[in-house]
């Protein structure tokens, strides 16, 4: 049964599937560092942990990037009341961007990181090197173009058709992450102005913009699933990523503690960031109100738990775990340990891999030709999947926050001389280390499991169509 | 929400308040980078201190380490290593940064390993100036202890 409003949304599946096997990729190399925690040599002269990690983190900004695009490109036109402005042009970028992701991913496994620099002649322009921004010069120029082209497009289609709060939110949010993705751009020879500066691509994208992209997925997600008047849906939105902002950008302030910045910012950055956590608290008590309030009963239960578990989630990774170490006298502490690191996997999971799956989950159906929803054999073993990688993460969360604490204790709270050196305290980690690795395991066992529901329904692709 | 908080209501919070509160982030940035000269000792940035950020970056060096607490946690932070390793002092640090580049891998069964990067002893000096003026910035007393 063919369920597109707009035949054009379908761009938007190439875009889905790349980013479902970019996350593969992100988890199989997780675990290769996971393992490399424990046991230092494993793959060491193969895939060094640098690289792995270099991998691992920059397959999860490009797929979460394909996320927003294929989201885009299939909220957009059903928003705008009218077809893309131009498929062709989406279909193109999208091999583009395939093309130049794939070529910098082989180009860290398959040559040294410091000849990959000489082969992009990073000299010229240098802004390799930097944590996430770890890609070449050229790579970040590609990412600029087909960002231009991407706005351009879905600009068009918006300024030709209904202009809804969603929209409008929509773009803006992709708007800002071009925006402050040209700071990366930045890269002066006096450390403290290029971290200052770095900031405002790692910052202001996850805890400023990128909520702008992840409200108006919700609210899109939200009137489809529950039916509930966009009228109501549209206030929440405006409310959440006011707070978002109201909070976030001043929050910034929580990253320029220990720079070479005036200690003004231990005091903004302390309370502006300790109410980051009200946007997605208020996304909780909304995903739960609307859903409670639902007038329709939508056959696609997995995209109704998604975005339960996105709003949840968030506020747990981002909003919890983020205002664990926020405030300045903590920070002092934590800042750079295990902690961090806890912080970020189950934030990055809550806020912004959920989001992009729960749109998948809405929109995969229609745009594979199986109908409204999958059939229910296929929910449940999406709902599997959930529950096992939601989990999964929650474990690992709590292991790394374990791991963080005992860190904390011997290595930063002691006085010099008596506080233990850094390997020495890695050490006495390792039992959390073995464990995030087990609940690793498992995680890839859910995204298995998850991936294996758009097999369930493969025979009746496109049949009713 | 009640029906006496509108729509548009929540649409004034969010521009007025998104801008005021940017202009404000605008603001204090420009503060901080007017006096951020008094503190950051940019002045003794010298030739060697720029190629060894440079070399810094081109071998992912923060793919393992931290530098002032940002970066991966696989390895030490090495924003005070001047101090830990150097004792403060540069011709001991360098004696040590030569010493230890030129070791790697250190092959220990089940240790983390920092792969050999091949740098010349020039390399390794300014990788080492670059370390020490990184040391030498006031960042407001971190980390807390020297282990970083």
């Amino acid at each position: 049964m063919h369920t597109l409003k707009f035949q054009s949304q379908s761009v938007s599946k190439p875009y889905f599937v790349f980013a479902l096997m970019l996350f593969l990729g992100q988890i199989l190399f997780g675990l290769v560092m996971g393992l490399q925690y424990v046991v230092g040599d494993f793959l060491g002269g193969a895939i060094p942990f640098n690289v792995a990690r270099m991998v691992h983190t920059n397959l999860l900004i490009v797929w979460l990037l394909f996320g927003f695009m294929g989201s885009a490109y299939y909220l957009i036109p059903e928003e705008a009341e009218t077809e893309l402005y131009s498929p062709k042009l989406a279909i193109a970028l999208f091999w583009i961007f395939a093309a130049a992701g794939t070529a910098t991913i082989l180009g860290y496994l398959l040559v040294p990181y410091s000849t990959l620099a000489h082969i992009t002649m990073n000299d010229l322009w240098p802004t390799m090197g930097r944590e996430f921004l770890e890609m070449p010069t050229i790579t970040k120029i590609g990412i600029v173009v087909v960002a231009l082209g991407f706005l351009f497009n879905i600009g068009m289609t918006i300024l030709k058709g209904r202009k809804t709060v969603i929209n409008l939110v929509m773009l803006t949010g992709l708007i800002g992450l071009a925006v402050f993705f040209l700071f990366s751009f930045y890269n002066p020879v006096n450390l403290a102005m290029d971290k200052l500066y770095w900031w405002f691509v790692v910052h202001l994208w996850v805890e400023g913009v990128w909520e702008l992209i992840m409200g108006a997925m919700l609210a899109f997600v939200l009137i489809k699933v529950t039916g509930v008047d966009r009228e109501v849906i549209e206030k929440w939105l405006y409310v959440i990523i006011a707070m978002a902002l109201i909070t976030g950008i001043l929050g910034t302030g929580h990253h320029f503690y220990w720079l070479s910045t005036p200690e003004y910012w231990q005091w903004i950055g302390s309370i502006f960031s300790a109410l980051e956590p009200l946007p997605f608290f208020a996304m909780v008590l909304y995903a739960f109100n609307m859903v409670n309030r639902r007038r329709i009963e939508h056959p696609n239960k997995a995209a109704t738990l998604w975005a339960l578990g996105t709003a949840v989630m968030a506020f747990l990774g981002a909003g919890v775990w983020g205002f664990l170490h926020t405030l300045a006298p903590v920070n002092f502490y934590t800042h750079g340990t295990q902690i961090t690191a806890a912080h970020g996997h189950m934030a990055f999971y809550g806020a912004y891999v959920m989001i992009v799956l729960t749109l998948i989950s809405y929109a995969m159906p229609k745009l594979r030709g199986v109908g409204e929803a999958s059939s229910n054999r296929a929910q449940v073993v999406e709902m599997w999947g959930f529950w096992l990688m939601t989990v999964s993460m929650v474990f690992i969360t709590l292991f790394l926050t374990g791991a963080g604490i005992l860190q904390v204790w011997l290595q930063r709270m002691p006085e010099s001389g008596e506080a233990l050196g850094f390997m020495a305290t890695q050490d006495k980690l390792a039992i959390f280390y073995w464990l995030r690795e087990a609940a690793g395991l498992t995680f890839l066992i859910g995204l298995i499991t998850y991936l294996c529901n758009f097999l369930v329904d493969r025979k009746q692709v496109g049949k009713s169509a | 929400m009640s029906e006496t908080f509108t729509k548009s209501m929540a649409r004034n919070i969010y521009y007025g308040g998104s801008v005021f509160f940017f202009l404000v982030f605008l603001g204090l940035t420009m503060h901080t980078t007017k006096v951020m000269p008094e503190t950051d000792h940019r002045e003794n940035i010298t030739e060697e201190v720029a190629h060894g950020k440079e070399l810094w970056e081109e071998n992912n060096c923060i793919g393992c380490h931290t530098l002032i607490g940002e970066g991966a946690y696989f390895a030490p932070e090495l924003a005070n290593v001047y101090q830990r390793r150097g004792g403060g002092d540069i011709d001991a640090f360098k004696a040590f940064m030569n010493g230890w580049m030129k070791a790697q891998p250190l092959n220990i069964p089940g240790r983390r390993q920092m792969p050999q990067f091949n740098l010349t002893d020039q390399e390794i000096n300014d990788l080492a100036e670059f370390l020490k003026w990184t040391a030498e910035m006031d960042v407001n007393n971190w980390p807390p202890n020297i282990e970083g």
